[in-house]
């Protein structure tokens, strides 16, 4: 029978695969961006799972405030990419220094 | 037998999809993989009994965000091949810390399991009401316990949202767009008048 924890170590592998594509594609803001939702994915896979298992609401509850936040995210990262592609003509990210950070 | 067969089917697709996701060489494919991972972790969902979160995952991710990402991969002329140079170089302290973490993630799920870490109970505030669906029992409580974080997400749309157009937003030279303020400001005294003046009696300016 399917138990809690496989779906925590489905949500355990997706998690470390998304962080594994921060790293394989540094210069790629575009994938990036992604395997940030990758992870958003992941954590949200935990908080059903949890709230279904123990029977709580509260984790679907937040797995939706999580979504809102992952929208609002992918929405502004990729504006602010379309602006740095347009004054840049790359999107080559692994030297950002513009403002000397 | 069926739930056993179809948890294992979509946690396959959506790991595989992930693989993809952040292995792919084209971007545009990339997101593809990325709405196929988003379909099957849907129906993990599903199987878990969150009909509702499901279908906010395809609707939200699938339709709006995943659609986004694929506009501004087709809409930008990206050099993907030269954005790809560092990947060897980058693979073995990305490999490295992707088995460290994998490493503390599974001790952490094998703790839970054995019971070395408890988790507590709910207290029942969050207990779904006998005989009220899925999608019933969310509403009842994010309109009660959680209405002002409800309203609190709601304001951080509407900040991503006015974020983005502002920062997108550009002045264009050379085009004559309406001035609305103009067009309220005339007066009639102003304006130009069509006369039918007399054959030789002139026109008073």
């Amino acid at each position: 029978m399917i138990g809690i924890e496989h779906y925590l170590v489905v949500s355990s592998v997706l998690f470390v695969l998304g962080v594994l594509g921060i790293f394989l594609n540094r210069k790629n803001v575009i994938v990036i961006l992604m395997a940030i939702e990758l992870i958003l994915l992941a954590v949200n896979i935990n908080l059903v799972a949890f709230s279904a298992f123990l029977g709580d609401l509260t984790g679907q509850i937040f797995a939706m405030f999580v979504l809102t936040v992952a929208a609002g995210e992918a929405a502004i990262g990729l504006a602010i990419l379309v602006i740095y592609f347009r004054g840049r003509g790359t999107i080559a990210v692994d030297d950002v220094n513009r403002m000397k950070g | 037998m069926i739930h056993v067969i179809a948890f294992y089917l979509f946690a396959f697709v959506t790991l595989a999809s992930a693989v993809f996701v952040i292995m792919a060489r084209n971007p545009v494919h990339s997101v593809l993989w990325l709405i196929l991972a988003f379909f099957n972790a849907a129906g993990l969902m599903v199987l878990l009994g969150a009909e509702f979160i499901a279908m906010l995952l395809v609707i939200v991710y699938v339709g709006a965000v995943a659609v986004l990402f694929l506009f501004v991969v087709m809409m930008l002329d990206i050099d993907f091949a030269e954005l790809r140079a560092g990947f060897v170089r980058n693979a073995p302290l990305g490999l490295l810390i992707a088995v460290i973490l994998a490493i503390e993630l599974f001790v952490g799920v094998v703790a839970n399991s054995t019971g070395k870490a408890a988790l507590g109970t709910p207290d029942g505030t969050g207990a779904a009401p006998v005989g009220a669906s899925n999608i019933e029992a969310i509403g009842a409580l994010l309109y009660s316990r959680y209405l002002f974080l409800f309203e609190a997400a709601g304001i951080i749309l509407l900040v991503a949202m006015i974020g983005a157009i502002v920062l997108t937003h550009r002045k264009r030279t050379g085009v004559r767009p309406q001035n609305v303020a103009d067009q309220i400001a005339r007066r009639h005294d102003e304006a130009t008048i069509n006369t039918r003046p007399e054959v030789g009696a002139g026109v008073k300016l």
